[in-house]
């Protein structure tokens, strides 16, 4: 162990420090590095986030449980709708409470499409790192149909809130399955093009085997998870392990690749999608009949405790920690979130490489600010 | 060094790039595939989905009667305060005090759209409204009232709340 | 072969003996001269503005979007109304900047693609100048350009600026190489480095088909060469938005930063035309030897627009490789030019050598 945690780094007063963010194309938000260059190589990178700190954590002390959900849109709002799973399975586990089966289909089902929108996202501003512009177009273009189904269901594009302790908050809309059959069908055609265009472009390739190495031991110890763990051999997906919602029912494979690249990074992300659009294929057809919300009390209060509940977002592990004084407010919650983890072990990995490389490495962990900050 | 591995990779290289270069032609002839709308100009045909949560609005019915009592749930649910209710207290016909409303005060600046507020609504008085284009250039704007004036309460929400 | 329909040598005597007949010879060129640059400059700016406007069409249509549509039917003014906002723009003055650079490396820029014009031939008869050397002249004066860019980058006093800077530095250098080297084939084909003698030279078929194979590869390697020469994507490093923010013009703002932009699409439109003069024939029509029908239809069809169809091409193709492709790392940009274009171009010679020596083309 002493090994991996050798990266201490030294400042010197003569390096010459360029700072990368608050506000910099390829952050993708509001993080700043500060970068030690020697010509284009970085000697050490040190990630300073904070920018958008909000104090989630601490306002969720003050709501209910019902209220905490709108919160938890907002750290990860790429995959919004599974961090509200996660604080709803929590409250659910911690009251006992039976959710119908067709609820954890529908969650399931959304969760799958919240992570193939997230991993478009991530794709078109992975390229859009790399230089090649049109990839961002492309991404969007396809993310927007999720979006729509999305919004035809829920009422809203990113952040849903359609989750809430017991179930949804609303039935789906009775177009929801055929667009998702649909969406499919669409999205089976065009993500080979996205190969076409990015994945074997040689310039891509050149640019991303070899860049980044993260070992397995490293994923470990710095708590990488989610596709940038996957992509060091290090098996992490919750979705797996610990199955909640329908995962236990349907047929997956957990895709791992052991390059550790930056490569085998974004390989493990466009293998999800398919994987993802297979656990759809499964799901959709089969969405039992019933209730969309099991019965809750209106004032939800959970029993003294802590409780805690993991899932997989679209970049890692998220676990939720509540700690109940038995009140309808938590005393304590507590995020983990997947990218604060993620974050930082860019020293680690990018140092010792160019800029250029710094904006790839950086882009293939798929950073979102606010969920680093909370 | 293997020369024939030299020119391999030149052609191996050539072709990925025409890959690539095949996706972006075949869209750039295809002037049908463009999936961006004038906005300004198709505001017309733009309808929204049913469950578009553009703002939250109070149904009045042709006698300007709207359902909400003045319960003040919504205002206890909201996570951060967009709604406030101020209701009266007035004596009615037969002599009891009852609870009216006077404002229903939602600041469309603060709200988050998490819907709590019309879920627990016991008389359903307040829905999503369809409207999205909330520029403006007073913040003061933001702030809405919801029951239009001189509004009344529908004479059968407290029994239909009773019997629900 | 029938050029005489659009011989414009004519026209320039006559404008050339009617000044001279109306005053003495010095003024006559003096006057001339001023004609010229008023001509050029009014050339300038509406292709610049309007190759802006068409990346931007071209790059919309690829990404699937509509592009500028506001000012003007379909977006046609939309560049002019642009400049106007940075001409309007504040001139933001750097405080530890060197004043004097830092105000002269976008002229330099600009007046190194300006100069490049010159030496054009857009039709027969017309140029500014056609100098026995004209090919040497372009890539001697379209590399003045990058003497701007280390400038500004240098001036600016700061780090994104000056990394820019010093890339764009080693990646002309190293790419001019590849340029002159790929003109040189067509130069050794034709026999002269003049330019309205290589266009001369091609009225029996472009240079790209009676080259075949050798002058197909001198083209991909001007194409790619150039391309890094320009600084456009995907050898865009010295502006490399997603890692400099802006690269060497970080820190320019309103027309001056108006000047590096517009330099960057003339500097683009020069190399298609350099490409489109000397491999694929300049203003000369498309010609099949022995299908005399054909060939004065052909001719029938005023030289600039073959010119400039010719060019626009060529600028399409250009525009086409930044819209597709993710940019280059530094050291892969330069293994690229050392390792692979320099040595297949040299061999490239080599072989275009023997190819005349034996006679081995169409004549």
């Amino acid at each position: 162990m002493e090994e991996v945690f050798q990266d201490v780094i030294i400042k010197n007063s003569d390096d010459y420090i360029i700072n990368m963010g608050p506000q910099h194309p390829s952050t993708h938000g509001v993080l700043r590095f500060e970068l030690c260059l020697k010509g284009e190589i970085v000697k050490y990178i040190i990630p300073h986030c904070g920018y958008i700190h909000r104090g989630i954590e601490k306002m969720c002390e003050k709501d209910t449980y019902q209220q905490i959900i709108h919160l938890t849109d907002r750290f990860d709002y790429l995959s919004a709708h599974i961090n509200n799973e996660a604080v709803s399975i929590a409250v659910e586990n911690a009251l006992e409470v039976e959710v119908p089966e067709r609820v954890k289909y529908i969650r399931t089902i959304i969760a799958e499409l919240n992570r193939i929108a997230s991993h478009q996202l991530w794709w078109c501003a992975f390229g859009m790192d790399l230089g090649a512009l049109t990839t961002f177009f492309y991404g969007l273009r396809d993310r927007e149909r999720i979006l729509d189904i999305f919004e035809e269901s829920f009422g809203s594009r990113l952040i849903h809130s359609v989750n809430c302790p017991g179930g949804l908050m609303y039935d789906i809309h009775p177009n929801f399955q055929q667009k998702i059959k649909d969406f499919i069908k669409y999205f089976r055609k065009v993500l080979p093009e996205y190969d076409q265009l990015l994945t074997d472009n040689v310039i891509f390739q050149v640019r991303s085997k070899g860049m980044g190495v993260m070992s397995k031991a490293d994923a470990i110890s710095y708590g990488v998870t989610g596709p940038c763990g996957r992509g060091s051999g290090f098996s992490c997906d919750v979705r797996k392990n610990h199955p909640y919602s329908a995962y236990s029912k349907v047929d997956f494979k957990e895709i791992l690749f052991t390059e550790g690249d930056t490569f085998a990074r974004y390989k493990v992300r466009i293998e999800e999608m398919w994987e993802s659009m297979k656990i759809l294929e499964q799901l959709v057809d089969n969405i039992p009949e019933g209730n969309y919300t099991a019965k809750m009390k209106p004032i939800i209060k959970l029993p003294v405790g802590e409780f805690f509940q993991r899932v997989e977002t679209a970049r890692g592990e998220l676990g939720v920690f509540i700690v109940s004084d038995g009140n309808k407010t938590p005393l304590r919650v507590k995020f983990r979130t997947p990218n604060f983890s993620n974050l930082f072990i860019i020293n680690k990995i990018a140092s010792g490489n160019k800029i250029a490389d710094l904006v790839a490495i950086s882009g293939s962990l798929d950073l979102v600010i606010p969920d680093i900050d909370r | 060094m293997n020369i024939f591995k030299y020119f391999g990779d030149i052609f191996g290289a050539l072709k990925s790039l025409w890959g690539g270069m095949r996706v972006t032609g075949y869209y750039f002839v295809r002037p049908g595939k463009i999936v961006t709308q004038k906005y300004p100009e198709n505001r017309k045909k733009l309808e929204m989905f049913e469950r578009f949560k553009g703002e939250v609005i109070m149904i009045h019915d042709s006698n300007n009667q709207h359902t909400c009592t003045g319960c003040g749930i919504c205002e206890i649910n909201c996570p951060n305060g967009s709604i406030e209710i101020i209701s009266n207290k007035i004596t009615n016909a037969e002599g009891k005090s009852e609870r009216i409303i006077d404002k229903h005060i939602y600041h469309l600046s603060m709200c988050t759209f998490c819907g709590l507020c019309i879920k627990t609504c016991p008389s359903k008085a307040i829905v999503w409204g369809q409207e999205f284009e909330h520029a403006v250039f007073d913040r003061q704007k933001l702030t809405k009232v919801l029951n239009h004036s001189d509004s009344s309460l529908k004479k059968e929400t407290k029994k239909e709340i009773k019997e629900a | 072969m029938n050029f005489s329909i659009y011989d414009f040598t004519s026209f320039t005597k006559w404008i050339d003996n009617a000044l001279n007949s109306s005053m003495s010879p010095g003024w006559a060129i003096l006057v001339e001269l001023v004609i010229i640059g008023i001509v050029f400059i009014a050339f300038y700016a509406v292709i610049g503005l309007y190759l802006v406007l068409a990346e931007r069409k071209v790059c919309a249509l690829i990404q699937n979007r509509l592009g500028p549509n506001r000012v003007g039917p379909i977006g046609m003014f939309q560049t002019i109304a642009d400049l106007i906002k940075l001409l309007m723009k504040e001139l933001i003055e750097i405080k530890h900047a060197d004043k004097f650079l830092f105000n002269l490396a976008p002229f330099i820029v600009i007046i190194a693609s300006f100069m490049a014009i010159a030496a054009l031939p857009f039709a027969k008869g017309l140029h500014a100048i056609d100098l026995n050397i004209g090919i040497f002249y372009l890539f001697a004066v379209s590399s003045l350009g990058v003497i701007g860019i280390l400038l500004s980058g240098w001036s600016s006093n700061s780090k994104y600026s000056l990394i820019g800077a010093i890339r764009s530095g080693a990646q002309v250098v190293s790419y001019e190489l590849s340029v002159g080297l790929a003109l040189l084939s067509v130069v050794i084909f034709s026999g002269t480095m003049q330019l309205s003698g290589i266009v001369e030279s091609q009225a029996n078929g472009w240079w790209i088909i009676k080259g075949h194979i050798p002058a197909i590869i001198s083209f991909l390697i001007f194409l790619v060469a150039s391309t890094a020469e320009t600084n456009r994507g995907p050898f865009d490093l010295a502006e490399a938005e997603s890692e400099l923010t802006a690269g060497f013009h970080t820190e320019y703002s309103g027309i001056k930063f108006a000047f590096f932009f517009l330099a960057e699409y003339m500097n683009m439109f020069i190399v298609a035309a350099i490409a489109a003069t000397v491999f694929l024939g300049g203003w000369m029509p498309f010609h099949i030897q022995g299908w005399e029908g054909m060939n004065n239809v052909m001719d029938y069809i005023p030289p600039f627009i073959w010119f400039f169809g010719k060019t626009i091409f060529v600028i399409l193709v250009m525009m086409w490789f930044k819209w597709t492709f993710p940019r280059l790392r530094i050291d892969q940009l330069l293994t690229l030019e050392w390792k692979y274009l320099l040595p297949i171009n040299l061999m490239n010679i080599v072989l275009i050598a023997f190819i005349v020596l034996m006679g081995w083309y169409i004549k």
